[in-house]
């Protein structure tokens, strides 16, 4: 077994607006289990930042506990990074958040982490709207602890136990929307072409962002009857449309079919680009979504690609108002103002 | 793009790129695997099959094996394979019980070998052990042809050289030397079943229509023959100012030698510009280290000599100019000629095959340029039982390929006293592809990519070698700096395989591929694939492998150009559908044999 990565790359790999290669974005060598989904999801992870020139000090990956939650290890080594406790980050991810407004926030969670443990946690940030890309490694197991079916396993789903699961599953996509949250997609780890551009609008998206990531466990859930393996999901997967992320500053240059593609601008100037529509879906639209979400759930299918969005969002901060300078760039003065100030403020309140 | 067939032996050939680039096909990796684990006997014997000289090679090799390897396309230099070949040599145990031991049964047929330089000698190996008699003719006093008169002791001792000969002649050799064959006719009317011709290209070009070139007499001499009489201690001095004329290895051999010999003001002078000059890189770093300058795109215009003594020579000053075909031309820059003083002047501005000896009636045809007229692929002549190789059949090259020619040659002679044909059904390389799985992530070989930069091997001190020119400048790598740089080497002989029904399509080993190697993708044409790939994939010479269809319709493409052997997409592939499988390839010798 091979812990350490070649230090050589493709002598022509190209390099980003910052100057930086893919390598720059890399992580440790994994020690997932070979062909396990997430190490895709961590690839993905990685070309996106690479491709959106992200400026890797900027951001803070976090994570709970899970196989899925170990990835920010595999990702982006050059980051800040807070492997916290079991279903507990978003909360970890508010505090940063609000106390450092300038970093860009990665959340990893899986479906055990977010569906199970962190469920209270999970709803909470998306109805606190954290500036955050949240992203769920689902597996439909809790691999980490050997397999056991998680709250998204689907009803009938059977896991290398070979035990049908008895239980109805939680959409993680459809709580979203019934939660509010502005920027809603489901993906596959083996579509990065759909991923990819997926993370950066997601990234780019000034609000809560999930994307809801199909996963597949090969150890403990890729086998027949499992409705959450590579084939199943290659047999069943649907999309809402084909995503191009478009960044700000840079020509739309791919050819689209005229009628059956919009473009989505974000405030930043990027556009998301989506073609292929499926009929009657608005993705700025939450009834549609909710209704299209719907309709792939009870015909069985697994419905990807962006699914809502709501570009005018506003995020914790503006709801709450808070100062635009990080906390970490306040000085005492203003951070710790003194007993007078607080007298006033009690004085106030009388 | 059809799926890739990977039963072709050529196939995993070619992704050896020191193997493949190697005239004889050494199995590069394979011997340095054993150097690092110090199995310098075994490694020794792998080259000994392959290349005959491995501790001669090990020093002298012209080794095009280099600028092919692997290693230098993904960082700067290649591995020092050559200098790795010279370790096994130099540490090796008792290797004379390994190899064929005589008196072997003889087959009833004889052959002559006339010459006897490394094209000879490894015909001598390779059929002497099938039970032919060999006879061999030289008129050198010993044998190794030019590696002995030409080839200068500080890069190769003398031991060195005989006792690989040794090795050879020990087989039951019969061996003539000081042995001038002045007439081919008379060869032919001896009987022999087959005849080879390994004489070499022994004629040095002159300059004989410069001026001045006659009166000065012996203190302007042919390179070649200068060495040639430095080796058998006919001359053992040289003038303190000296000019060597020509750029390739044997100007630098001249100009070391001399340095050598009381040369202090040595100069090596030539045409065109020092980019385009023939001698090997390392060949001029070793001369400029020993104080010798070279002086580009001079001229030669006359010899100056007063009253009967050589004074100098008169050079004109020119540039290179090259047209659209990218022909040069120098013209002359209208700058005043420049003068060097000399003593001597070794001319060393090429070599050429030369066969007066070879009647032109005995149905020996020679185009005209006055090579012989050869099957390329048999090395026959157009006199079905001559054969001819090395140097004597396609002009001046190196070593290697007169041992590659030696062992082709060989085989041709052994199908065709076996009344076989030449040139169909010759034997095919034998091959082996073995799985080189160890335990669940484990491989039977060290996988892991050392970032180390080459290692420079250790010199002697210049003081002292330029004192003596029988003591060697290359002192060689010690064991633990053979092993360092062993561990350089990719082991590109351990191939990735891969099994489409296998693949489940998870994209591990695209994620976790180091260099970006693989890619999942619709097929195409091969030149819209290489367009389509996860990075770019120019590198014409270099395969593409491609799967058969996929479930999604798509095929797996991995680009072979810069693939580290590191095994980690095997390590990543949850089904093994990648697999590492270690592929030997050895060239068919004459009779199959096997020595190693
Ligand atoms: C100065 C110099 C340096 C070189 N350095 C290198 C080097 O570092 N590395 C490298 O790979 N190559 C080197 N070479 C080239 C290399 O020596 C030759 O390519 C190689 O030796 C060719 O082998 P061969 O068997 O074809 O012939 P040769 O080695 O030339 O042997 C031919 C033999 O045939 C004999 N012979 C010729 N005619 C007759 C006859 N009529 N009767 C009897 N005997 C005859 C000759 O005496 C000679 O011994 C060098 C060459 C020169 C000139
Ligand atoms: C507080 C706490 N409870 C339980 C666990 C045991 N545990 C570790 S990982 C895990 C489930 C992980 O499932 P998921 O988030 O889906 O990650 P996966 O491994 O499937 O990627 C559990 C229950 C724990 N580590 N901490
Ligand atoms: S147990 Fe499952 S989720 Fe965990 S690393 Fe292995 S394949 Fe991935
Ligand atoms: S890395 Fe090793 S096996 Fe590969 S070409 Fe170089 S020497 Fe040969
Ligand atoms: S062995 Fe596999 S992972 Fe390693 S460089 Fe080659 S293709 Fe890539
Ligand atoms: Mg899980």
């Amino acid at each position: 077994m091979t812990f350490v990565r070649p230090v050589f790359r493709h002598p022509e790999s190209p390099t980003n607006r910052l100057g930086y290669t893919r390598k720059f974005y890399e992580g440790a060598l994994s020690t997932l289990c070979a062909g396990c989904g997430h190490d895709s999801v961590s690839g993905a992870i990685i070309q996106a930042c690479f491709e959106m020139a992200v400026e890797p000090h900027r951001v803070a990956k976090l994570s709970g506990i899970g196989c899925s939650s170990k990835t920010p290890a595999y990702f982006l080594a050059n980051s800040h990074g807070f492997n916290s406790v079991h279903g507990r980050m978003p909360s970890v991810a508010t505090g940063a958040y609000l106390a450092n407004r300038d970093l860009m926030y990665i959340g990893i969670s899986g479906d055990g982490d977010s569906a199970s443990i962190g469920m209270g946690q999970f709803v909470h940030a998306i109805r606190r709207n954290l500036n955050i890309t949240y992203i769920i490694m689902n597996n439909g197991c809790y691999g980490l602890t050997k397999g056991q079916d998680s709250a998204t396993a689907d009803f009938g789903s059977k896991s290398k136990a070979g035990i049908p699961n008895m239980y109805q599953s939680i959409d993680m996509a459809g709580l979203a929307l019934e939660l509010g949250a502005s920027f809603v997609g489901r993906s596959f780890s083996g579509d990065k072409e759909q991923l990819i551009p997926m993370i950066k609008a997601a990234m780019s998206h000034p609000g809560f962002a999930l994307i809801d990531v199909v996963s597949p466990c090969v150890t403990f859930n890729n086998n027949q009857g499992s409705t959450k393996s590579y084939d199943y999901t290659r047999e069943h997967i649907e999309t809402t449309a084909a995503v191009d992320f478009v960044p700000l500053m840079s020509e739309i240059t791919a050819q689209y079919e005229e009628g059956n593609s919009i473009n989505v601008n974000l405030h930043d100037g990027s556009v998301i680009h989506l073609s292929k529509l499926a009929k009657d879906w608005d993705p700025q639209d939450r009834h549609s979504a909710m209704n299209r979400l719907y309709h792939a759930k009870a015909s069985g299918e697994v419905l990807t690609g962006l699914i809502f969005i709501d570009t005018e969002t506003r995020d914790l901060h503006s709801l709450l108002n808070t100062t635009d300078t990080a906390l970490n760039s306040l000085g005492k003065e203003n951070l710790c103002p003194g007993s007078s100030v607080l007298e006033d403020i009690n004085a106030a309140l009388r | 793009m059809n799926p890739t067939n990977i039963k072709d032996p050529e196939y995993f050939h070619k992704v050896v790129d020191c193997q493949y680039a190697c005239p004889a096909h050494t199995p590069v990796p394979e011997y340095i695997r054993l150097i690092a684990a110090e199995r310098y006997t075994e490694a020794y014997m792998i080259n000994w099959e392959s290349n005959v000289f491995p501790g001669v090679l090990g020093r002298t090799c012209d080794r095009p094996c280099e600028p092919a390897c692997r290693r230098g396309r993904v960082e700067e230099e290649p591995v020092a394979i050559c200098r790795l070949k010279r370790v096994a040599a130099d540490y090796k145990g008792d290797v004379k019980n390994l190899m064929p031991k005589g008196p072997f049964t003889p087959n009833g047929k004889k052959i002559a070998l006339i010459g006897g330089g490394p094209a000879s000698l490894t015909v001598a190996r390779d059929l002497a052990p099938l039970g032919y008699e060999i006879h061999l003719f030289d008129e050198q006093p010993a044998g190794g042809g030019m590696m002995r008169s030409q080839i200068p002791s500080f890069r190769l001792p003398e031991s060195v050289l005989n006792e690989e000969v040794g090795y050879i002649l020990d087989l039951g050799i019969h061996a003539q030397f000081r042995t001038y064959v002045s007439s081919m006719k008379d060869m032919l009317g001896k009987g022999y079943d087959a005849i080879f011709v390994g004489t070499g290209a022994p004629r040095g070009r002159d300059l004989n229509d410069l001026p001045g070139r006659q009166e000065a007499g012996d203190h302007i001499q042919i390179g070649i023959e200068f060495l040639a009489n430095v080796a058998f201690e006919h001359t053992s001095k040289i003038g303190k100012k000296v000019l060597v004329l020509g750029g390739g290895n044997t100007a630098m051999d001249c100009c070391r030698t001399s340095r050598r010999l009381g040369g202090e003001d040595v100069k090596v002078v030539v045409r065109s510009p020092k980019a385009e000059m023939k001698a090997s890189p390392w060949e001029i770093e070793d001369a400029v280290h020993e104080d010798i300058p070279i002086y580009e795109n001079h001229v030669p215009k006359s010899f100056v000599v007063e009253n009967g003594k050589l004074k100098g020579m008169m050079f004109e000053l020119v540039r290179a100019e090259y047209d659209e075909k990218g022909k040069r031309k120098l013209i002359p820059t209208g700058e005043p000629d420049v003068f060097f003083e000399a003593d001597d002047v070794l001319i060393a501005v090429g070599q050429e095959n030369a066969f007066p000896w070879v009647e032109r009636d005995l149905g020996i045809e020679f185009d005209k340029w006055e090579v012989p007229i050869l099957n390329k692929e048999s090395f026959q002549s157009t006199l079905p039982h001559v054969f001819f190789g090395g140097d004597a059949a396609m002009g001046p090259k190196n070593v290697i390929t007169a041992v590659a020619q030696g062992h082709t040659a060989a085989v041709s002679i052994d199908l065709f006293c076996q009344e076989k044909s030449l040139t169909e059904g010759r034997p095919s390389p034998l091959t082996n592809l073995i799985h080189q799985k160890m335990g669940i992530h484990e491989w039977m070989y060290d996988s892991s990519v050392a970032s180390d930069l080459r290692y420079q091997v250790p010199h002697a001190d210049k003081v002292k070698s330029l004192k003596d020119r029988l003591m060697e400048v290359e002192l060689g790598y010690d064991d633990q700096l053979a092993f360092k740089e062993a561990q350089r080497c990719l082991n590109c002989d351990v191939q990735t395989v891969f099994s489409t029904s296998r693949c489940i399509e998870c994209d591990a080993c695209v994620d976790i591929c180091p260099t970006d190697c693989i890619t999942f993708t619709e097929n195409g044409e091969e030149e819209d694939l290489r367009n389509r790939l996860s990075a770019p994939a120019h590198e014409l010479d270099q395969d593409l492998y491609v799967s058969e269809e996929l479930p999604t319709k798509r095929v797996m493409v991995k680009d072979e150009n810069v693939c580290l052997h590191c095994g980690l997409c095997a390590e990543r592939c949850p089904t093994a559908a990648w697999d590492m499988h270690k592929y030997l390839y050895n060239t068919a010798k004459a009779g199959g044999m096997k020595y190693a």
